[in-house]
């Protein structure tokens, strides 16, 4: 704790002693990064969400939808024929005892979570309903539950591919998979993908996993201590980002990895006490869900326009077919890829199917969409819904926390710091893997993707949201056109390991330890 | 047949008064076995970052390693300079669950422990491996003070 107090006792001293003058300079360099970052990143934006020619339906999230249907058919809703059975990894009923002291498949699950469930879960919702309307909810729920089934493809290959090195190190990932599986199965280009995917999360990590990020937890201290120029708390980030994947300082990373999971339970904790005190209008708040899915309510673009936020912000939250989670699932031990396939199916459950849901639950139930009282369709200006508060976004969701918990937004606000900053360090992990995938796993090429990655978090402090947010879900958009054009050549290796392991598993030759245990008891 | 002894051992200068009563107790009851356990507290519930667990099998290697030559084997050593019968484990897990486990699957006549050296804040939510121990073992256990 010490040394956390040593880092911020001088920010704090700057940041009360910052004069108007330095104020005035720091915005026009916020402006002028901000407006550099725009023009730099415009096209790649504007080809990843190109709309289908005639329509308005992005391609990528079509492309998102498509891949997770044919997942779920090809593999037979494995997300609901092997649910409980996932649960049952995770609390190790199947764990050799020999293995304690290895990573647990319930440590890859938290996490692989702790990386995706943040930002998208409270702003990306937030944005989702504000434009969407309630029926993006239903939208998002669906494709939450599709998404399942394209973590278990994904995953069950990063543990099977993954490279295991001499000194007990693993890397693992799409970049793994692609060139591995493709040069197993004599397809060419292989190594192309794998590079091309490499490339594009390494944009991802430093968009979605990182500027973004830190964009937010910017506009959120601001919110508290008032206004001042985003490159301070982007090199305070910086700072306390540099000291843990660069300094190593452990203690950092473990203070966080142990409050993010607490703060998760409190809010979806806090989201419960609201349902329950609502609870009257649960049904009310799943009518609108499921009309406004289908007519859209009155919100701009009817029910596609639901339909689109719905999917997009579910991408986008719980990262199904995007390809990072193998990254993070990749390092559990277990001599069957399949089991961690199916402990990672259990990922979009718990981040779209609950908590983005919840979110979105919260948000409806107190009344911040304005419903006009005559057409019963909500209120839309500048094709967005007019919130009670006028606010959208992080702001959104705070305004109907507050409704219930007026000291809600400062708890948040500590929470979406947290999440911002626990979601960048995994995304450091991610990035660095595709780095070193490319330039060699030696010390002075994983150094140079460090101080890159904590420069850009400055960067994504200081520019305004809209060019940073485009860039974040275009990046991260990209690096699934790669890894799903991979899982649908690999596919057929995924099925052949499933087969095999749900014969065993019938078979009685995979079985509970707790159940050989006590069977040796009783011989 | 020869007895068992477990000793659970746990890094610090209490566990030294456990390993003298242990040598002690074998030498009344001769020809018996002295297995030295030393248990690396681990949970699979907690939380790690992805480096973490990128190097998580290369750590195991290493405190196993680490434990094995500091506290293992120097404790081995004098038994066996002692004349007596004495091997080493090391496992990961939860201190008083595994030292049962293996008091169990050794047929152990008995598990010799020493007060426990937690403290504090911890002791008073979680209680001490010994006191865990003594509630739960399924062979007699004798805490040296």
């Amino acid at each position: 704790m010490n040394k956390i107090f040593k880092i911020l006792m001088p920010v704090l001293a700057l940041l009360s002693t910052t004069s108007i003058s330095a104020a005035q300079e720091a915005s026009s360099l916020d402006a002028q990064i901000n407006a550099g970052f725009a023009s730099a990143t415009g096209w790649f934006v504007n080809f990843i969400f190109a709309p289908f020619p005639g329509t308005s339906f992005p391609w990528i999230v079509m492309w998102l939808v498509i891949a997770a249907s044919i997942f779920s058919l090809y593999f037979v809703f494995i997300q609901f024929r092997l649910f409980g059975h996932a649960i049952s990894l995770v609390k190790g009923d199947y764990s050799d005892p020999d293995d304690a002291g290895e990573v647990s498949h319930f440590q890859a699950l938290a996490t692989a979570l702790s990386g995706t469930v943040g930002l998208g879960n409270i702003a990306g919702v937030a944005v989702a309903v504000g434009i969407g309307g309630p029926g993006a909810t239903f939208w998002m729920i669906l494709a939450g539950l599709l998404g399942m089934a394209s973590k278990f493809t994904e995953c069950t290959l990063g543990v099977k591919y993954r490279n295991e090195y001499e000194d007990g190190t693993v890397s693992g990932g799409p970049m793994y998979y692609i060139s591995k599986g493709f040069t197993e199965r004599g397809l060419p280009g292989g190594k192309f993908l794998a590079i091309l995917f490499s490339v594009f999360c390494i944009l991802g990590a430093l968009g979605g996993g990182n500027m973004f990020q830190a964009n937010q937890a910017h506009a959120q201290i601001a919110g508290i201590v008032g206004d001042y120029p985003g490159w301070i708390t982007g090199l305070i980030f910086a700072g306390v980002v540099f000291a843990v994947i660069v300094g190593g300082i452990k203690s950092i990373a473990n203070v966080t990895e142990k409050i993010v999971p607490f703060m998760g339970i409190l809010y979806v904790g806090a989201a419960l006490v609201i349902l329950i005190m609502n609870a009257d209008q649960i049904g009310w708040a799943f009518g609108q869900i499921f009309e406004g899915a289908f007519t859209g309510l009155g919100i701009a673009g009817g029910f596609v326009g639901a339909l689109i936020q719905g999917f997009k912000r579910a991408a986008f939250s719980n990262e199904a077919g995007v390809g990072s989670a193998a990254i993070a699932h990749s390092a559990v031990r277990t001599k069957e890829p399949v089991t961690e396939g199916v402990v990672s199916l259990l990922e979009p459950f718990i981040d779209t199917v609950v908590i983005c849901t919840m979110t979105a639950l919260v948000i409806i139930i107190t009344g911040q969409l304005t419903i006009n009282p005559e057409t019963g369709n909500y209120i839309v200006e500048g094709g967005k819904i007019v919130t009670a508060t006028g606010v959208s976004g992080v702001a959104l969701t705070s305004a109907a926390f507050e409704s219930a918990f007026d000291w809600f937004p400062y708890v948040l606000a500590v929470a979406v710091v947290l999440f911002a900053f626990s979601t960048m360090l995994s995304w450091s992990y991610y990035g660095l893997k595709a780095w070193t995938y490319m330039f060699g796993e030696s010390k002075g090429a994983e150094l140079t993707f460090k101080i890159i990655f904590c420069v850009f978090v400055v960067i994504g402090a200081a520019a305004s949201l809209g060019p940073v947010i485009d860039f974040s879900d275009a990046a991260i958009f990209a690096m699934a056109v790669v890894n799903i054009t991979g899982l649908y050549f690999l596919m057929p290796i995924v099925k052949r390991e499933l087969n095999s392991y749900m014969a065993r598993l019938k078979s009685g030759e995979i079985k509970k330890f707790s159940d050989q245990a006590g069977k040796s008891a009783a011989e | 047949m020869s007895a068992t002894l477990i000793v659970g051992l746990d890094g610090t200068e209490s566990g030294n008064r456990a390993l003298a009563y242990a040598k002690k107790l074998a030498n009344l009851i001769g020809g018996c076995e002295l297995l030295v356990v030393y248990v690396i507290e681990w949970s699979p519930y907690t939380f790690q970052t992805a480096e973490e667990n990128s190097q998580r099998h290369k750590r195991r290697e290493e405190e196993t390693k680490m434990a094995m030559e500091r506290i293992i084997d120097p404790a081995v050593t004098s038994l066996k300079a002692d004349g007596l019968n004495a091997r080493g484990i090391v496992r990961h897990g939860d201190v008083a669950e595994l030292i049962d486990k293996v008091a169990v699957e050794e047929k152990a006549e008995q598990i010799i422990v020493a007060r426990s050296s937690e403290g504090g804040f911890v002791k008073r939510v979680f209680g001490t491996a010994t006191a865990n121990l003594v509630m739960h073992a399924s062979v007699p256990v004798t805490v040296v003070g």
